[in-house]
C-alpha cells in the first residue's frame, strides 16, 4: 500500500445546539486515512459516525478542527470550491440510496457528469452505461428506481458515485437498509473496487460487514476509541457462495 | 454546453413530475386567458360604442327643447316645446362657428304599401340633416329646396324600411308608400349602416323634407323636435355651444334667473358619456380576471409550496453529487420560466379563443390589445417565477446535508 494520505482529519469537534442543549457529537476526532485503504467506521448508534461521515464528505461544516482531502484544505474552501470536490474526488453513498426519484437509472447516474464540463452528451450516456454495467445493473439501465429493489437502487447510487473516477468513495451505513446477501453482494462490489485501488471509507454498525474492509475504526460518544487493521477478513464473494440462495433479493423497506 | 446541461437538467425536470408542472400552467393558463378574454370583451364593447357614437357624425351638435338636470337624463321627447324655426333661423345667421343647421320634427308613423305595413320613424329636415349625421344616399337623389317650399311628398328610406315595404333586394325608387295614410313617393335609399351599439337599427328611418313632415304629419306647426347643426371643426364644438346657448337664451328672452329651456349636446358630450359607461364595464370586468389571475396565481404558489419539502431533498442530492448552488437556482429559474412562458402562451391563446366565441356565438364586439396580454403575461410570470425561485433559493444556500435532512 502507498503512503499517500487521501484523509487527514485533526482535532474535529461537531457541536449540535438544540435550544438550550448543547450536544458534543464529535469530540477531538483526529483520523488518516491512507491511499487504497478500506475502512469500516463502527459504533453504537448515536454516537457520532453520521456526523463524522457528512464533514469527510464535505456535506457539513465541522465546528472546529481541520481536514484535508487529497492536499486540499476543505475547511478553506468556499461553496462552489466544495461542489466541486464533491463532484469530482468524492463519491457519496447514503443509507437511503437518495437517488432521484422518476428518473431512470442511467439518468441518475448520468447526473454528477452534468455538473462538470468534462463530457459530452455521447460519452456521458456510454460512461453512465458502463458505470451501471460494473455494479450488475447493465440489464436494467432504463429502469425507474420504483421498479428496483432495494439492493438495485444501492448499485445505482453506486455506480453515480463512481462515475466522475473519484478519489474517495464514502458510504453510510450503505448496507443499512439490505438483506444479508445483498449487503455482502454490495461488500463485493465494494472489494473490487478497492482492489482496483479506489479509497473506501463505509459506516456500518454490521461487524459481519466491518470485517470485509481492510481496517476498522470504533466510535463511541463521539470519540475514536479504536483503530485496527482487520485481522481476518472477510471476501465478501466467498461469504456469498455460504448463504442460501433462497434469501437473495428480500428486501428491508 | 454549460447552459445546454442546465436546459436539459430542467427539462428533465419538467418532464418527469408532469402532474406537477401541467398544474403549475394550469393557474397561469386560467389567468392569462381569463384577463385577455375579459379585456378583450371590455375594449371590444368601448370601441364600438365609440365608433357607432362617431358614426352618428364627429362635428354635429344637438339642441333638443327642455333642459337637462345636471347629469341627468333628459325628459321624453316632445315633453317639452320650445325649440322653432326661428331659433334655428337664429343660430344659422349668427353663429360663426357652425356650417350646416337645421331644424328637424320626427314622430313614428305607420307605413302601408298594399298588405304590408311597418312602424318606423320618420324626421323631417332640410337635406343638410344628411351631412350633420353622417348619412349618405346609396341609391336615387335628395330632396330640393323646391320639394320643401311645395311640402312634396317625397321621401327617403332607410334599407330597413325598403326591405319591409318592397321586400328585400327590391329597389324602392320611384315607388310610393302611405305614411299614416299619406302617399309619398320614395326618391332616395340610405346607405346601410346596420345597429348601433344599443341595439337600435339605424336604417329603420324615413327622411323627408322638413315642411312636408311638419304641415302633413304633425299636429303643431310651430315648435320643432330638435335641431342639428354641425361644427365648422372638431375644436371650436365647445366654443359653439356655447354661442348656441347664448343665442338660443336671447332668443328665448331668458333672464339671468332662467334656467335654459334647450340642452346642447355635442356628439363628444355623448361619446364621454358612453365612453365612461363602458370605461366602468372595462373596470369591473378587469376586476374579475384580476382574481382569476390571483387565483392562479395561488394555485401555481400551492403547488410550488406543497412541492418544497420533495424538492429540498432533491437539491440536496444534487447538492451531494456536485451541484453548486448556483446550478440549483438556474434550473429551477428555467423550470419557472418554461412553466411561465409555456402556460402564458397557452393562455394567451385561449384567451383568443374565448374572446373569438364571444364575438362569433354571442355578437359580441371583442378587442385584444398586447397590453392585456403583457399585463397578464408579466403577472403571471412573476408569480410563477417567483413562487419557482424563493424556495429554490432558501434551499441552495443550505447545507447540502440540511437540505437532504429537510422535512
Ligand atoms: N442535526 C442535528 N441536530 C442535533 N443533534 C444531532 C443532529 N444530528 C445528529 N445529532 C446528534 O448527534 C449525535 C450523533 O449522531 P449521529 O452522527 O447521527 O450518530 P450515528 O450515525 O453514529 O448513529 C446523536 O446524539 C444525535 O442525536
Ligand atoms: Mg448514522
Amino acid at each position: 500500500m502507498e503512503n499517500k494520505n487521501i484523509i487527514v482529519v485533526k482535532n474535529l469537534w461537531k457541536i449540535y445546539h438544540t435550544g438550550d442543549i448543547e450536544m458534543n457529537a464529535l469530540r477531538d476526532v483526529s483520523l488518516e486515512v491512507q491511499q487504497g485503504d478500506f475502512v469500516a467506521i463502527m459504533g453504537a448508534s448515536g454516537s457520532g459516525k453520521s456526523t463524522f461521515m457528512n464533514i469527510l464528505g464535505c456535506l457539513d461544516y465541522p465546528t472546529r478542527g481541520e481536514y484535508l482531502i487529497d492536499g486540499e484544505n476543505a475547511l478553506k474552501l468556499d461553496k462552489n470550491k466544495l461542489a466541486e470536490l464533491r463532484n469530482l474526488k468524492i463519491g457519496f453513498i447514503f443509507q437511503s440510496f437518495n437517488i432521484l426519484a422518476r428518473t431512470s437509472a442511467l439518468e441518475n447516474v448520468e447526473l454528477p457528469l452534468l455538473y462538470n464540463n468534462r463530457f459530452k452528451s455521447k460519452e456521458r450516456k456510454e460512461k453512465a452505461i458502463k458505470a451501471l454495467q460494473s455494479v450488475g445493473l447493465g440489464e436494467r439501465i432504463n429502469s425507474m428506481p420504483n421498479q428496483l429493489s432495494g439492493g438495485q437502487q444501492q448499485r445505482v447510487a453506486i455506480a453515480r458515485s463512481l462515475i466522475n473516477e473519484p478519489v474517495v468513495i464514502m458510504a453510510d451505513e450503505p448496507t443499512g437498509n439490505l438483506d444479508t446477501r445483498t449487503s455482502y453482494e454490495i461488500m463485493d462490489i465494494f472489494q473490487a473496487l478497492n482492489d482496483k485501488g479506489i479509497t473506501i471509507v463505509m459506516v456500518t454498525h454490521e461487524s459481519d460487514i466491518a470485517q470485509c474492509a481492510r481496517r476498522n475504526v470504533l466510535f463511541r460518544d463521539g470519540q475514536i476509541i479504536e483503530n485496527k487493521i482487520v485481522q481476518e477478513r472477510k471476501i465478501a464473494k466467498e461469504e456469498l457462495k455460504k448463504l442460501p440462495v433462497f434469501q437473495s433479493e428480500k428486501e428491508v423497506k | 454546453m454549460r447552459i445546454l446541461n442546465q436546459i436539459k437538467v430542467a427539462a428533465r425536470s419538467l418532464n418527469k413530475n408532469k402532474l406537477r408542472t401541467f398544474l403549475t400552467m394550469l393557474g397561469i393558463i386560467i389567468g392569462v386567458g381569463s384577463v385577455i378574454a375579459m379585456l378583450a370583451i371590455g375594449e371590444g364593447s368601448r370601441q364600438n360604442i365609440q365608433a357607432s357614437v362617431a358614426s352618428l357624425g364627429t362635428n354635429s351638435i344637438m339642441i333638443y327643447p327642455g333642459s337637462m338636470n345636471q347629469g341627468g337624463v333628459r325628459m321624453g321627447a316632445g315633453s317639452y316645446s320650445t325649440l322653432t324655426v326661428k331659433d334655428a333661423e337664429a343660430i344659422a345667421a349668427r353663429c360663426d362657428l357652425v356650417t350646416l343647421v337645421t331644424p328637424a320634427v320626427s314622430r313614428s308613423v305607420q307605413v302601408i304599401d298594399g298588405a304590408q305595413n311597418w312602424r318606423t320613424f320618420i324626421v323631417g329636415s332640410n337635406i343638410e340633416y344628411l351631412a350633420i349625421r353622417n348619412l349618405a344616399i346609396s341609391s336615387g337623389s335628395a330632396y330640393t329646396l323646391a320639394d320643401d317650399r311645395a311640402a312634396a311628398k317625397v321621401c327617403i328610406i332607410g334599407q330597413t324600411v325598403s326591405d319591409n315595404i318592397f321586400g328585400p333586394g327590391k329597389d324602392p325608387i320611384g315607388q310610393s308608400l302611405r305614411i299614416n295614410s299619406i302617399p309619398f313617393r320614395v326618391i332616395g335609399l340610405l346607405e346601410k349602416k346596420g345597429q348601433n351599439t344599443f341595439g337600435q337599427d339605424q336604417d329603420d328611418i324615413i327622411i323627408a323634407p322638413f315642411s312636408t313632415v311638419q304641415k302633413r304629419l304633425m299636429t303643431s306647426s310651430k315648435f320643432v323636435s330638435s335641431i342639428y347643426a354641425s361644427g365648422s371643426s372638431e375644436k371650436v364644438i365647445d366654443k359653439a355651444k356655447d354661442e348656441i346657448g347664448t343665442i338660443l337664451r336671447e332668443q328665448h328672452k331668458l333672464t339671468l334667473h332662467d334656467d335654459d329651456d334647450f340642452t346642447v349636446r355635442s356628439q363628444a358630450d355623448i361619446a364621454n358619456i358612453f365612453g365612461s359607461i363602458s370605461k366602468i364595464m372595462t373596470i369591473l370586468l378587469a376586476s374579475i380576471a384580476g382574481i382569476s389571475l390571483l387565483v392562479g396565481g395561488i394555485g401555481i404558489m400551492n403547488i410550488m409550496l406543497v412541492s418544497v419539502t420533495e424538492r429540498t431533498r432533491e437539491i440536496g442530492i444534487r447538492m451531494a453529487i456536485g451541484a453548486k448552488g448556483r446550478d440549483v437556482l438556474i434550473q429551477f429559474m428555467i423550470e419557472a420560466v418554461f412553466i411561465s412562458f409555456l402556460g402564458g402562451l397557452i393562455g394567451v391563446g385561449l384567451g383568443m379563443i374565448t374572446a373569438g366565441a364571444v364575438a362569433t356565438f354571442g355578437g359580441w364586439p371583442v378587442v385584444i390589445t398586447s397590453s392585456s396580454i403583457l399585463l397578464s403575461f408579466a403577472f403571471s410570470a412573476a408569480v410563477g417565477i417567483f413562487f419557482g425561485w424563493y424556495p429554490a433559493r432558501k434551499a441552495a444556500g443550505l447545507n447540502p446535508i440540511d437540505a437532504l435532512r429537510y422535512e
